[in-house]
């Protein structure tokens, strides 16, 4: 790399007398800081800073939370244990038992249903995939925090029941 | 003083040296007492007007009000870490610097005149004594940035040691001014010198403008005395880790800690009882207000036009720092001694 088209004059400016001798300088710079103090000591609310456990961000109706598994409306799961979703995801993180359904017109259902949320992007690809709705990342859940690796992998029956939050 | 000196020889009945002795034990308490806390509200303070001036709340929780607690807090937690010295280091001065750094600013707040009657130490040369003692804190980073043997306490305790021996100069001729004024080096003289209200301070321009010029002189050298703001040479993160105190933890970190607030209160101080009035209200009908608290006031707006500096400009350059000190701020403050004396001369206000 050659610095030949580069002339001295070019880069730096020129500063005026006042500019130099800094002190009018720092007097702006301390005005700024100063605004800004008591501004935000009589405006406190107008900081951007969110008191996080207390105040909650409103994210949109569209945000991907934890994901959850609907329900038929005798309330078994509508999964239909077509490994559609596992196939697709690409964190390879739901882990599916397919059985064979007492129903003769249903052909199979999940026996079990494992999502390690440790290893979902949350990307929503399982969601589109899916054929008959049955897995949702609507719930808004984001706040997942375990104090062990396994309490993050959940069940059938976490995602199935609507109560629960986060992790197991 | 006086009070209290009565009061153990005549209510106790102890001898003149018992009495004396028991003065001098209660004031360093008290003096130890002062510079804790005003070390634990400090940094409070510190972390409110840089969170504040940077649109953040800073500490909130602890003490639900504020997070007024929080330093408290941080302290009980310093308290309860491992103390740890470096293999390599050389033990007995990594032990021994702290305790030096923390008695520099320490002794330096006996000759303080807190009120009319309350000095711990009233003798003639009060403010020499203040600036000499105070040099204690160089010896305590250079022992501590060598005992550590890390080469980023040795590079941050070198800078210090040159910084702070530098602006030291300023410092010292900046105040000079004011003691051809007062005609002493006794700090209750020069408070009392500027007796009669906020037109009588030794900062005020009309009187004496050179005076003006020593007070901006005082404390931007002050700055840089205390290793902060844009001076914080010493200790910069980005390049040096934390300079002189890397390898300290626990208690040992406290210390230093510590002895940053107190030399920052103890500067500030210096330079109210200087140039703005000491213990005197600003206006002649405020007699109401006690002595001490006028005092107490005027330091902590000096502490936080301090911060607010600390908390604008960015860290200046070695060689920048250098060349502000001995190429501008000494000829200046220079300047400012014979001008101030020569005006004096002129205005017939010398004593």
């Amino acid at each position: 790399m050659s610095f030949e088209g580069l002339s001295k004059e070019s880069t730096e400016k020129r500063r005026s007398l006042l500019e130099s001798i800094y002190l009018w300088e720092v007097v702006k710079g301390l005005a700024v800081t100063g605004r800004h103090l008591v501004h935000n000591i009589f405006h406190t609310g107008d900081m951007p800073t969110m008191q996080y456990p207390e105040e909650k961000r409103v994210y949109s109706d569209r945000f991907r939370g934890r994901h959850r598994l609907m329900k038929r409306e005798d309330g078994t799961p509508r999964c239909v244990a077509c490994q559609m979703c596992s196939t697709y995801c690409p964190a390879d993180c739901i882990t599916i038992t397919a059985a064979e359904h007492p129903d003769p017109a249903i052909e199979k259902y999940p026996a079990t249903f494992d999502i390690d949320l440790l290893r979902c992007v949350y990307c929503g690809l399982c969601e589109e995939a899916c054929p008959c709705d049955a897995i949702r990342m609507d719930t808004g859940i984001y706040e997942i925090a375990a104090d062990s690796r396994d309490k993050f992998v959940v069940d059938k029956e976490f995602l199935l029941n609507e109560q629960t939050r986060g992790t197991r | 003083m006086k009070l209290m000196y009565d009061f153990f020889t005549g209510q106790l009945g102890l001898g003149a040296a018992g009495a004396n002795i028991t003065v001098a034990a209660v004031m360093a308490v008290i003096m130890f007492t002062v510079m804790a806390l005003c070390a634990i509200i400090l940094t409070w303070m510190e972390r409110k007007v840089a969170g504040f001036m940077q649109s953040r709340y800073g500490p909130m929780y602890t003490g639900r009000f504020h997070g007024w607690a929080q330093a408290v807090a941080d302290m009980l937690k310093i308290l309860g870490k491992e103390d740890i010295i470096p293999a390599e280091a050389d033990k007995g001065l990594f032990k021994f610097a702290p305790i030096l750094v923390l008695l520099g600013s320490l002794l330096a707040w006996a000759a303080i005149p807190w009120a009319p009657d309350f000095v711990a130490a009233d003798f003639d040369l009060g403010l020499f004594y203040i600036f000499a003692v105070s040099s204690l804190v160089v010896i305590g980073i250079l022992m501590a940035g060598w005992a550590s043997n890390n080469k980023w306490s040795l590079y941050g305790a070198a800078r210090g040691a040159a910084q702070m021996i530098s602006y030291e100069i300023p410092l010292a001729l900046a105040v000079v001014p004011v003691v051809m004024r007062a005609g002493s080096l006794n700090p209750q003289d020069i408070v009392i010198a500027q007796q009669g209200g906020i037109w009588h301070w030794n900062i005020n321009p009309i009187t004496n403008p050179f005076l003006f010029i020593a007070f901006f002189m005082y404390f931007i050298a002050s700055i840089a005395e205390t290793n902060r703001g844009p001076f914080d040479m010493p200790e910069t993160e980005s390049e040096l880790v934390a300079g002189y105190h890397t390898e300290y933890t626990g208690m040992r970190f406290a210390f230093f800690f510590l002895a940053e607030y107190a030399n920052l209160f103890l500067v500030s101080m210096i330079a109210a009882l200087v140039f703005l009035g000491g213990w005197w209200a600003p206006f002649p009908g405020m007699g109401w207000i006690p002595p001490a608290l006028n005092f107490i006031i005027k330091g902590v707006l000096l502490v936080f036009l301090n911060m607010w500096v600390r908390w604008t400009l960015p860290r200046v350059r070695v060689d920048q720092l250098m060349h502000l000190c001995w190429k501008v701020m000494i000829p200046v403050s220079l300047l400012c001694v014979v001008g101030a004396g020569v005006w004096m001369m002129a205005w017939g206000q010398l004593k």
